[in-house]
């Protein structure tokens, strides 16, 4: 008998969205280091594969001033990361930095240094923000185009990586009768279009080698980056066919790449609400939909795809007559949804007219995300359908209420999959790699197979 | 200690100043790299009653061969892996402002500060060396003034982005559906010569409002910046009458400044080795040097006051220090940690009660500088 397919679980600490419920009494604190230890040690005792931080480098602004109804506010990714490798033993650590604002001598150190300290469970989610909003905050300001985001983007794990080879893996000694304590550190070269590095590293290899890789990107660029270097994808495609079809389309892509489709979890975000019944999950998910989609938050989204002031209208009310406007830029530092924002109208129009819906109402449904509703048993059985059916390899999970979210999962899902045999009932290694079965990277002294991957 | 008012802390250099200290049997030079070997060495120093730990940190690896202590880990990641283990010292990583973003450092700081719940220091460096400015690719080496005019302006962002949220900005107001008062949230549109910063941090104002800035105040480009910045500034003696002299200069440069003399403190360098007697710390060193001979290279600058000896030795020392008004603090720099570390606890000093490390210094927490007054 093949062993069952076992299923990932990540944690996604509820970073600025508007899908926290944060008017909840049992919502604390977004900032305090608590908060952050608390849903950490909760994901450890679950046994969870990692905890997660997303990130946004600029305060969203919508209709030209700081958009103030969703949760706002994060700290800085590594050091929170690395103050959590402090209070826990096993999690793995997974931070979202940007490849655009960030230079890779300095991320090759931040990633070694945060690998060192955990003891091996660092992951890395190479994510390209772009856009010349967020640029305002750097001294490098501007920004890259859509087109060279991701030739960047390769060029940094280009040389990244580079960076955490070029320590032999035999070059620290501590040889004290000798006097040897590190073989001389080669220099290490990396000219690419956009870089021009000469330098020693500052870190013999850590446990990992290379951090886990994770990546974001939807486009075809994005996912044939994904391909060539990441180790887990994080999407939104959750649903059981959208899935199947995203997971085989990454998976397909990985020959290419001297891949096998092991290599590379896909990792889609869910959220979860449980329930005493299936009925008792259904009501809470409704109530907790209308607290993340309050009245006014109802209204921002709408105007995000009507370009312009509908502060006017009665979210309880029908859609607006008037026509969208071309106003790409009235939500900034957020992906853009609505691309096509008069098409998006009249399919929201007919679908508000057929089902009889106020804006709020609409935006509820149209907003919603991929969401497991039942009861323990239930929410079980459907996460681990989706991973047995290949729409998935394991969830990114992301809890409506900071920090407790997690609590009931763990306490009640988690003892449901491992009696489904699909879920691990204890840490069998110490690494995020060994969490997800990923063996260790071929690094330039092991192999040379990933070398031309993307590279120029 | 006669005068616990003097500021005692330690800087935790690898596995000591010295370069050749990890030759030493007790050095614990295997786990240099882990996250056990930094706890270790932090709880005990607050264990001892040291008031704060300096992390030093450079983007370029050591010079001097295979005999050096060789490597180094991200100095702000190691005072927040250590944050959650330790409840009263302060915690000052070094972070170079010539190739890092400020708008990185601002929240890397900040971040600690909530981590550490208020004790968040920072250390104002710059890279000085080529081969810094190679690791980057960026912008070729500069030259002392150019480097800490940058710093300055450095400063100036990650302190206008620490108070870029008022305190209260998070309201959760139910009623209108807003998380944030965005009226209490500030652009800081920074525009100077290296940088040009619009803000608003992504980080909320942290524990101590604005966290500890220091600056070793070598040069006069250095020593202008830690005149107008710094809450503590380093400074180097080569002995306890050039330490006082130099304090009253920078006392009178602060008092120029606009700054009263006695919000700030200066902290005078102070390399030690502790042993059972003067002889045996004598002949500790001797053998440090002699491993390190080959290589050894003069340290730029002046060389710094050294105390080899006894802990009653430095107690006496530290006392004099005080009561001389040499200094209003030290920085501890044992050339072999360990040993050093595990002697510390002889000074006799009390355990820290302070809640932050603002309160430690008798520092009020300030006003964010773009705080309205209250409307009522
Ligand atoms: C599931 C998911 C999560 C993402 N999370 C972040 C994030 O936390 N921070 C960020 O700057 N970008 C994030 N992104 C954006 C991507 O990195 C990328 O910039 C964006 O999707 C545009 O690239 P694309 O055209 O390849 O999709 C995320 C994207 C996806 C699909």
């Amino acid at each position: 008998m093949t062993p069952r397919k076992q299923v990932h679980l990540a944690a996604h600490f509820p970073g600025v969205n508007n899908t926290t419920v944060w008017a909840d009494p049992d919502s604390k604190s977004q900032i305090d280091f608590s908060s952050f230890a608390h849903l950490a040690r909760t994901a450890e005792r679950g046994l969870f594969d990692f905890f997660f931080l997303a990130e946004g480098l600029r305060l969203r602004e919508h209709r030209d001033r700081i958009h103030d109804l969703d949760v706002v506010g994060r700290p800085d990714t590594f050091t929170v990361l690395n103050a959590l490798a402090g209070v826990t033993e096993k999690l793995g650590l997974a931070g979202t930095i940007n490849t655009t604002f960030n230079e890779p001598f300095e991320l090759a150190k931040q990633f070694a240094s945060l690998d060192h300290l955990s003891g091996g469970r660092a992951a890395w989610n190479a994510v390209t923000s772009s856009d010349a909003f967020t640029g305002e905050n750097f001294r490098r300001g501007g920004y890259l185009e859509h087109s060279q985001r991701y030739q960047r983007a390769a060029e940094v794990v280009q040389a990244t990586r580079a960076l955490w080879d070029s320590w032999p893996d035999d070059a620290l000694v501590v040889d004290r009768a000798a006097g040897v304590f590190a073989h001389d550190v080669p220099e290490t070269q990396v000219r690419t279009s956009q870089f021009d590095i000469t330098g020693r590293f500052v870190l013999p290899p850590s446990p990992q080698g290379y951090p886990v890789q994770l990546q974001a990107g939807d486009s075809d660029d994005g996912r044939e980056f994904g391909a060539a270097t990441a180790d887990a994808i994080f999407t939104g495609h959750g649903t059981l066919e959208a899935g199947q079809r995203f997971y085989a389309d990454l998976k397909g892509r990985l020959a290419k790449y001297g891949r096998t489709p092991d290599e590379l979890k896909i990792l889609p975000a869910a959220t979860f609400v449980l329930g005493d019944t299936e009925a008792d999950a259904h009501d809470r998910a409704r109530h907790i939909r209308l607290q993340q989609v309050g009245p006014q938050t109802a209204i921002a989204f709408l105007e995000q795809v009507w370009g312009r002031d509908l502060s006017g209208y009665d979210p309880d009310g029908p859609l607006p007559e008037v026509e969208p406007a071309d106003n790409v830029d009235i939500t900034r530092g957020r992906v853009r949804h609505a691309k096509d924002p008069r098409a998006v109208a009249q399919a929201w129009r007919a679908k508000a007219e057929a089902e009889n819906l106020t804006i709020r109402e609409l935006i509820i449904e149209v907003t919603a995300r991929q969401q497991f509703v039942g009861t323990p048993a239930q929410v079980a059985a459907q996460i681990d359908e989706h991973v047995q059916a290949d729409a998935a390899d394991g969830f990114i999970l992301v809890p409506h209420l900071t920090p407790g979210g997690l609590d009931e999962f763990v306490d009640r899902v988690v003892p449901e999959l491992q009696e489904r045999g699909s879920f691990r009932t204890e840490y069998t290694g110490s690494t995020l790699r060994d969490h997800l079965g990923l063996r260790p990277p071929r690094t330039a002294h092991r192999s040379t197979a990933h070398e031309g991957a993307r590279a120029s | 200690m006669a005068d616990s008012t003097l500021f005692v802390a330690v800087e935790l250099a690898g596995t000591g100043v010295h370069p050749a200290s990890w030759r030493r049997a007790d050095s614990r030079a295997e786990d240099l790299f882990t996250g056990g070997y930094w706890v270790d060495a932090v709880t005990t120093a607050e264990h001892a009653g040291v008031d704060a730990a300096f992390l030093p940190d450079s983007f370029a690896l050591q010079p001097g061969g295979p005999g050096v202590t060789r490597g180094r880990l991200d100095a702000v990641a190691v005072a927040a892996r250590v944050a959650a283990a330790t409840h009263g010292i302060g915690l000052l990583p070094q972070a170079a402002v010539t190739h890092t973003e400020p708008f990185h450092l601002s929240k890397a700081i900040a971040s600690l500060d909530f981590a550490s719940l208020g004790r968040a220091g920072w250390e104002v460096t710059v890279s000085e060396s080529t081969a810094a400015a190679k690791a980057f690719g960026r912008k070729d080496v500069q030259d002392p003034e150019s480097l800490w005019h940058e710093a300055d302006e450095a400063i100036e962002v990650v302190s206008r982005l620490w108070d870029s949220w008022e305190d209260d900005a998070e309201i959760r107001d139910v009623p209108t559906g807003r998380f944030i008062d965005r009226d209490k949230l500030h652009y800081i549109d920074f525009a100077g010569d290296n940088f040009s910063v619009k803000g608003p941090s992504i980080t909320p104002r942290s524990p101590q409002g604005q966290p500890i800035v220091a600056v070793r105040a070598t040069d006069p480009a250095s020593t202008a910046v830690a005149v107008r910045r710094a809450d503590l500034i380093r400074i180097s003696a080569a002995s306890p009458a050039a330490a006082r002299a130099r304090r009253e200069d920078l006392r009178t440069a602060l008092r120029a400044a606009d700054r009263d003399p006695d919000t700030v403190r200066v902290l005078l360098d102070l390399d030690i080795h502790l042993a059972d007697s003067v002889a045996a710390a004598a002949t500790e060193v001797l053998e440090l040097d002699q491993w390190a001979a080959p290589a050894s290279a003069p340290r730029a600058g002046t060389a710094p006051l050294r105390h080899l000896g006894t802990t009653s030795g430095l107690w006496r020392l530290l006392d004099e220090i005080a009561a001389d008004r040499i200094a209003d603090g030290v920085v501890l720099r044992p050339l072999a940690a360990q040993p050093a570390l595990a002697r510390l606890a002889e000074l006799g000093r009390n355990p820290l009660t302070a809640s932050t490390f603002r309160h430690r210094l008798g520092l009020p927490r300030p006003l964010s500088r773009y705080a309205t007054a209250p409307s009522n």
